[in-house]
Formats: structure tokens, C-alpha cells, sequence
């Protein structure tokens, strides 16, 4: 009966639909979700997992759509990316931050790079490690310039690491990722870059802790450094904390609550966060 | 007595644990059954199916059988190959690695066991990537 079974499985092979393949081959949830600025990761954070599921010798895509709802703003993000071999993840997205209570708004267009250096998320005892850029075009340079920003373009520069524990506490999945970013981006670029406080670029800190509380759903929370170049207005770290659900390999849906503290002026910047990937 | 009793059930408890996951994978019954529902899987799986290209897949059912059994700590010993061993030469990537743990996740899911379990039988399996894979 098992022997007959099993031979009959070939077979099988007609009836199944091939998704699967035609999904790429990285484990569910590995390709993350997408980032306000494009690049595969967490909300806020790029992490050194690639976007998608390709895998070795497989291309993959995704397209995404965030929305960012806080107190006094609310940034709307559309992002596409194109991965290869579990190696190579090229990214765009298009930023435009609506200043709702001053009136206006902000653009930006971001491109990105990022390449799997060494390592593997979830095999081996290596964490994986990758290195990326992003260079982001700003396109509404009147404002970010009359309160002190210097360029209306620049290029951020990353390397994360990311590992998975997959008997981690509590016998769940835990990822982690850390990255340091050198950028001099006034938040994200969007008042542009470098400024009259301080005007060189230097290394922040990011980092994201998650737990899948099974292969679908996973919660987590996320932490970003931000410079603070502009004498008009402090700018702060941001943070947020996120749910994570991926029912098939061709759709994630994140969100989170955050608080990206006080922008260009105005304090408490605290709400939500909304992101679809479908990813091909 | 008490103190016995106590020493006793601290001696026991690392292979009450390892029990358990033998347990929550349904004993030997249930370690064939998954590993079955994931080898019907890799059969219609065109990513990694002409790796079992004349294969003996019932050898291989009872070997994998075998060796899951033992890894959990049930009453089993293993007896077949070592991983680089069975595996040389086979070219196997991360690609293939990643698509047959898929089926064994897909496997264990429809033989309702927990999530803790799966994950303790993922990360006991993980380790031979490095044995069992090319790149
Ligand atoms: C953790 C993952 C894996 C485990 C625990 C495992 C376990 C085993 C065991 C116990 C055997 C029998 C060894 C013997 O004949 O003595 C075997 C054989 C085999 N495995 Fe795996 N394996 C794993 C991953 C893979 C992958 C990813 C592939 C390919 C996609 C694969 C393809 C094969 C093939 C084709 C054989 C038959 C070899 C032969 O009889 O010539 N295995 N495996």
C-alpha cells in the first residue's frame, strides 16, 4: 500500500498545482515585509534578509503599499523590488509625506541596492550579513532648504545582520537584525540632507526582535536611530511595534504601532501603520 | 526519601522532555506517517523530485523514519548513513534544502502537531544543512 503509494506520487505531480515553484523556495515569512524606504525588512528597519522568496538560482518580485497615519502627518509609500538567488534585491519606492496640519507636502524616490554578503539566516552558525544602499532623490526642495538642509539628495549606506532561532523561548521562532546605517538624511531624506546643526554623515543604530507565534503571525518590535541635522526642529528616534501575518507566500500584511516622536516641530508623533506586499 | 525522590525526578526529567516531542510526533506511527505525507510531497514537487530519480523510496521512508525517531529521543537507533554520506554528490542547494523542510512544516501541520514541537524537530534537523547541502 506505501510502496504503491509512493510510486504513485510522481503522478501526483500532475495534479498539484505548481505553485510552489513558480513561488520561489525561501521559507514562509523569510523575504520579511517591505520598509517605508523599499528595501526587504522589518516597518522602519532594512534587514539582511532579501526581499521575496527567490532562492538559490531564482528570481522573485514584490510590490508594496504603505500608509503612515500619526497625530500631525501621513506618509504614503509605493514600493516595488526585484530579487535574485537569494543574493541581490534591487528596490524603488516613492515617499510622499502630507503635512496635513502645516499644509504641503513632501516627496522623495528612493533606490536601493542590497547584497547577501556571507552567512544564512536560518542555517549554520553564521548570522546572515548584508550590505546595502539607498539613494534618495528629494523633489519638493523649497521647504527642507528654507529650514536649513544642505542637499536635496544622498546616499545611505548599510550593513545588517539577521538570524532566526527556530527553537527559540518559549519553543518559537525568534528573528533578529541588527544594522548600522551611515546616512545624513533629515527623516528619511524628506527634509533633506545634512543641515546647519550638523551637516556630515554618521553611523546610527537599528535593530528588530520578532517572535512567530507560528509560521503566519509573528509580533515584534523595531528601533531606529535618526540623525538630527536641522537647528528648526529636534528630530528623534522612531520606534514602533508590529504584527506580522503572511497566509501564503504571495501576500504579507504588517501592522504596527508607532511613534516616530516629534517631526519638524511638532511633538508626539504617535499611530499607525499599515503595509501590503504581494510578492511574485 | 524526599531527597531521592527529588534527585530521581531531576535525573529523569531531560528524557521526560526529550519523550514528549517523541510523543507529540505521534511516537513511531506518527513520525511514518509525516515523513510519508512528506516524501507523497517531494514526489510532486518538480523543484527537487529528480533527486529521488531511481531511488529505492521505501528504503528511504523507513531510513528517514528511523532516523527521526532516534533524533527525538524515542526508541530508535539509526543505523543508516551518515547525512554527507547519503547525500554526496547529489549537488543538493539551499533552494531544495528550504523545499523538502517545506513539506515536512506542511506535513507535520496536517498531523496537527504543535507548533512547539515542529519547532523543536526543525531546529534538531537544521544543524545537517551543512552535511547534507552543495553550494
Ligand atoms: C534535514 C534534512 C534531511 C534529512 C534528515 C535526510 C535524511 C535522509 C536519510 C536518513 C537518508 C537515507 C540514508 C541511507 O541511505 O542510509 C536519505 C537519503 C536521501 N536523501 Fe535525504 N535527508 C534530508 C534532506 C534531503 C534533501 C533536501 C534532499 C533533496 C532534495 C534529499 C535527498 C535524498 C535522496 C535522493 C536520498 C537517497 C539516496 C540514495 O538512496 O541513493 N535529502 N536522506
Amino acid at each position: 500500500m506505501l510502496k504503491r503509494g509512493l510510486q504513485y506520487a510522481l503522478v501526483a505531480s500532475l495534479l498539484l498545482p505548481a505553485v510552489a515553484a513558480a513561488q520561489g523556495s525561501k521559507l514562509l515569512a523569510t523575504g520579511g515585509a517591505s520598509t517605508i524606504e523599499g528595501a526587504g525588512g522589518g516597518g522602519i528597519v532594512p534587514w539582511a534578509t532579501l526581499s521575496s522568496y527567490a532562492d538559490t538560482g531564482e528570481w522573485g518580485a514584490t510590490v508594496n503599499l504603505t500608509e503612515v497615519q500619526v497625530d500631525d502627518f501621513r506618509l504614503s509609500v509605493q514600493g516595488a523590488s526585484l530579487s535574485w538567488n537569494n543574493r541581490l534585491e534591487v528596490s524603488y519606492a516613492k515617499q510622499i509625506f502630507d503635512l496635513s496640519t502645516i499644509g504641503g507636502e513632501l516627496e522623495q524616490n528612493i533606490w536601493g541596492v542590497k547584497a547577501r554578503l556571507f552567512g544564512d539566516l536560518i542555517y549554520g552558525e553564521l548570522p546572515q550579513i548584508s550590505v546595502g544602499l539607498q539613494h534618495k532623490n528629494n523633489q519638493t526642495f523649497a521647504l527642507p532648504s528654507a529650514v536649513g538642509a544642505t542637499d536635496d539628495n544622498g546616499t545611505d549606506w548599510y550593513i545588517s545582520a539577521a538570524k532566526a532561532w527556530l527553537n527559540g523561548p518559549f519553543h518559537r521562532t525568534w528573528v533578529a537584525n541588527l544594522t548600522a546605517r551611515r546616512t545624513r538624511a533629515n527623516q528619511l531624506g524628506l527634509l533633506g540632507f545634512g543641515g546647519d546643526k550638523s551637516d556630515s554623515a554618521e553611523w546610527l543604530a537599528e535593530a528588530s526582535v520578532a517572535a512567530f507565534i507560528n509560521r503566519y503571525w509573528a509580533v515584534g518590535v523595531e528601533y531606529r536611530q535618526k540623525p538630527d541635522n536641522l537647528n528648526f526642529a529636534v528630530e528623534q528616534d522612531w520606534r514602533d511595534l508590529f504584527v506580522g501575518y503572511f497566509p501564503s507566500k504571495r501576500l504579507s500584511v504588517v501592522g504596527a504601532y508607532t511613534d516616530l516622536g516629534s517631526i519638524a516641530g511638532l511633538d508626539d508623533q504617535h499611530g499607525w501603520y499599515l503595509s501590503l506586499q504581494a510578492s511574485f | 526519601m524526599k531527597r531521592l525522590i527529588l534527585l530521581a525526578s531531576l535525573l529523569l526529567m531531560p528524557l521526560a522532555h526529550a519523550n514528549d516531542l517523541y510523543q507529540q510526533l505521534g511516537e513511531k506511527q506518527g513520525i511514518s506517517a509525516i515523513v510519508e505525507e512528506m516524501l507523497y510531497r517531494v514526489g510532486g514537487d518538480e523543484r527537487i523530485v529528480h533527486h529521488f530519480d531511481g531511488v529505492d523510496i521505501v528504503q528511504v521512508h523507513e531510513l528517514i523514519t528511523e532516523q527521526v525517531c532516534d533524533v527525538v529521543g524515542g526508541p530508535c537507533d539509526y543505523q543508516g548513513e551518515t547525512m554527507q554520506a547519503a547525500h554526496q554528490g547529489m549537488g543538493i542547494t539551499h533552494a531544495d534544502f528550504n523545499a523538502l523542510v517545506e513539506h515536512l512544516i506542511i506535513a507535520m501541520e496536517k498531523h496537527d502537531v504543535p507548533v512547539a514541537a515542529q519547532n523543536r524537530l526543525l531546529a534538531r534537523l537544521a544543524p545537517m544543512y551543512g552535511d547534507i547541502t552543495e553550494e
